[in-house]
């Protein structure tokens, strides 16, 4: 199989599902010509032209509404909004809007918008300019979320995002971009709201998101030399959450361990927490185990912001413990 | 009215029915205040009377497949729109035969077919959707296009600022059209902006702006119908500011802060008062047609309301339908398996 980048993959998907489908359109800020901050979308003016590729001017709220409003009549609108730190500035179309129109018209209208967004710290940003912000969507009726961690997966999931007749949220983790994988060359989709387990194992489930999935899988090889197997499960999707593959592993190892890059509290391994503790109540042999950032904004310094983010090191230190 | 605010392509028959329109808007919006106050609604009515004659002179000369999206005073928009009495009604008593079967509060309603975009109650985000939905038209090259009405108050948010402007910029067929009705609930407006006329705004924009007479049908059908054939030559979006004045309190629920000597004087200048004048003067009204057509609107809104009465409720599992295209809600939460 071919490898190419997580930011190619993307290119990709978009690409594909422009040519498929006559009412996909973008919009974004500065994504034309320069292709967006991380130039995902270069190349693809000169193939579909700035009637399809929409430079917006800097007014979130006003294109992420507007592409509520084109949905609703028809549409399909991939909006770039950069940061998910903008993702406050467009919230009230994405939350009072997009994902309640459906069910204003009493289900006579569909939202088929997609809002990309990349996320996450590692590159001195700053700490309006960093978060990971999946929770406040995720909490919303009437959206759906989306957090591939690799090239493969997000080709599949971005294509089934554009053809969802639901909003849908779709956070790219800004470090992955330039990540290389398998992806396939023939077409295919990733169902929104379908786990991957990314490596087996007995001992420990670890469901971990975006970046940190490759933080658990490098864990998982350390600790497997230890004759520790962890297994690496990826919800890919957030909202809907696949809590039967989570369900399922956790009656087969045992013990959860959920690791995300956003802040502990109020995180989305809450939820998965009480899942497992309804539903695998009965199976777990240790308490349920979060590694998250903790409740501090993410810091500009490298040296502060290295310290903010969840480490290969805490996981297996965390999976140790909980083995004990 | 003087005979400049007449327009050769409505004819008396055209007259007759914008008449009865706001006749018939006026009449719903009483009704739904009396039963609110006699027995109680699920919909806290926020009523457009007074302001009929800017729903009705703006959506009259539209074509079935343009959009609007109404302000939240919005009923004689619906009635000029299409929208059944009975669906309406239905709509403000929550009942499964309203417009979104319960889900939604009618008077933000949303009907595709009528060509109407549901509001939302956060006052001001209608512009972004009304620029989307022309954005829409755009790029599908259809000469559709859609109103977009919004109250003074609203006039202040960001997003008007950012409709405006992108609408502008990609010259999209949009009108919006101020309701400027003097008062954002208490607050009167020049509390809440230094400009007079809120039209001035536009020039902001690089787009048309003109204050109107919002309580002359004549002036409204003809400022709107200018900037619609505007919005279709793909020249662009165009702001109308309606001066007008809500004769009923903010909501039913709400207490009356104006002077009566205040509200005495803009009941003289009630719409339906200035058209009806119009009508005698012009012999096209008589007092036989006007009592036929109030006998014939109490007749359908007390239809309307006997309908709503005995239709039922959604029942309480509905709650669960219409959120998702794709995807079920079980045990209170989405799947899609």
């Amino acid at each position: 199989m071919r490898e190419i980048t997580f930011r190619e993959a993307i290119r990709e998907a978009i690409m594909e599902e422009m040519e498929n489908d006559i009412s996909v359109f973008l919009m974004g800020e500065n994504i034309a010509h320069r292709g967006g901050v991380y130039e995902v979308l270069k190349g693809l003016l000169s193939k579909f032209g700035e009637e399809r590729i929409i430079d917006m001017p800097i007014s979130e709220s006003g294109f992420v509404g507007a592409a509520v409003g084109a949905a609703l009549l028809g549409t399909r609108p991939v909006v770039d909004l950069m940061f998910d730190d903008f993702l406050p500035l467009a919230m009230d179309h994405i939350v009072n809007h997009a994902a309640k129109m459906r069910y204003m018209y009493g289900g006579m209208a569909k939202v088929p918008v997609v809002i990309r967004v990349f996320f996450g710290a590692g590159t001195s940003l700053g700490c309006s300019h960093s978060q990971s912000l999946e929770a406040f969507v995720v909490h919303c009726p009437g959206l759906k979320v989306a957090m591939p961690s690799t090239p493969a997966d997000a080709k599949g999931l971005l294509k089934a995002a554009i053809r969802d007749d639901d909003p849908v949220i779709f956070f790219e983790h800004r470090l992955l971009y330039a990540l290389k994988g398998d992806v396939p060359e023939e077409e295919y989709i990733i169902p929104v709201g379908q786990a991957d387990i990314k490596r087996e194992g007995m001992d420990v489930t670890v469901v971990a998101t975006g970046m940190m999935v490759h933080k658990a899988l490098a864990a998982a090889k350390e600790l497997s030399t230890e004759g520790i197997e962890i297994e690496v499960l990826d919800p890919r999707s957030l909202l809907p959450l696949d809590y039967e593959t989570i369900v399922n592993s956790i009656k087969k190892t045992s013990r959860l361990l959920i690791v995300h890059e956003a802040c502990k509290t109020g995180g989305f391994g809450g939820e998965i927490a009480a899942i497992a503790a309804k539903e695998a109540f009965g199976y777990l042999d240790a308490p349920i185990e979060r590694i998250g950032a903790p409740d501090v904004p993410v810091p500009f310094s490298p040296v502060l912001e290295d310290y903010y983010i969840p480490k290969k090191e805490d996981i297996i230190t965390t999976v140790r413990r909980m083995l004990s | 009215m003087t005979k400049k605010h007449t327009n050769e392509m409505l004819k008396e028959v055209d007259l007759i029915s914008m008449y009865r329109l706001m006749i018939l808007t006026r009449e719903f919006e009483m009704r739904v205040a009396q039963i609110y106050s006699q027995k109680g609604l699920p919909e806290l009515p926020h009523l457009c009377v007074g302001q009929e004659a800017i729903g009705v002179g703006s959506c009259y000369g539209l074509r079935k497949n343009d959009f609007v999206l109404p302000s939240l005073r919005g009923r004689s928009v619906f009635i000029t729109k299409g929208v059944p009495i009975p669906v309406l009604m239905a709509g403000v008593y929550g009942k499964a035969t309203g417009p979104s079967k319960g889900k939604w509060t009618a008077h933000h309603m949303g009907d595709l077919e009528n060509g109407i975009l549901a509001g939302s109650l956060v006052i001001g985000s209608q512009f972004p959707i009304a620029v989307g939905a022309a954005l829409a038209f755009k790029i599908k090259k259809t000469d559709q296009v859609c109103l977009c009405y919004f109250g003074d108050g609203a006039s202040n948010r960001g997003d008007f600022h950012e409709g405006l402007n992108i609408a502008a910029i990609f010259k999209l067929p949009v009108i919006f059209i101020c309701e400027n009705n003097l008062y954002a609930i208490d607050t009167p407006v020049e509390k809440a902006m230094l400009i007079k006329d809120i039209a001035l705004r536009a020039q902001g924009y690089g787009i048309p702006g003109v204050t109107i007479d919002g309580n002359d049908v004549f002036e409204v059908y003809n400022s709107v119908q200018e900037a619609v054939k505007r919005a279709r030559g793909g020249e662009g979006p165009s702001l109308i500011e309606c001066k007008t004045y809500r004769l009923r309190p903010h909501c039913e629920r709400h207490q009356e802060s104006r002077s009566e000597e205040e509200l005495e004087s803009w009941w003289n200048r009630c719409p339906i008062k200035k058209f009806r004048a119009y009508l005698l003067d012009r012999k096209l009204l008589d007092d036989q047609k006007e009592h036929k057509i109030g006998v014939e609107v109490k007749e359908e809104v007390k239809r309307a309301e006997k309908l709503a009465e005995e239709s039922p409720y959604p029942k309480a599992e509905e709650m669960f339908e219409d959120v998702y295209a794709h995807g079920v809600i079980k045990e209170g939460r989405l799947c899609v398996r």
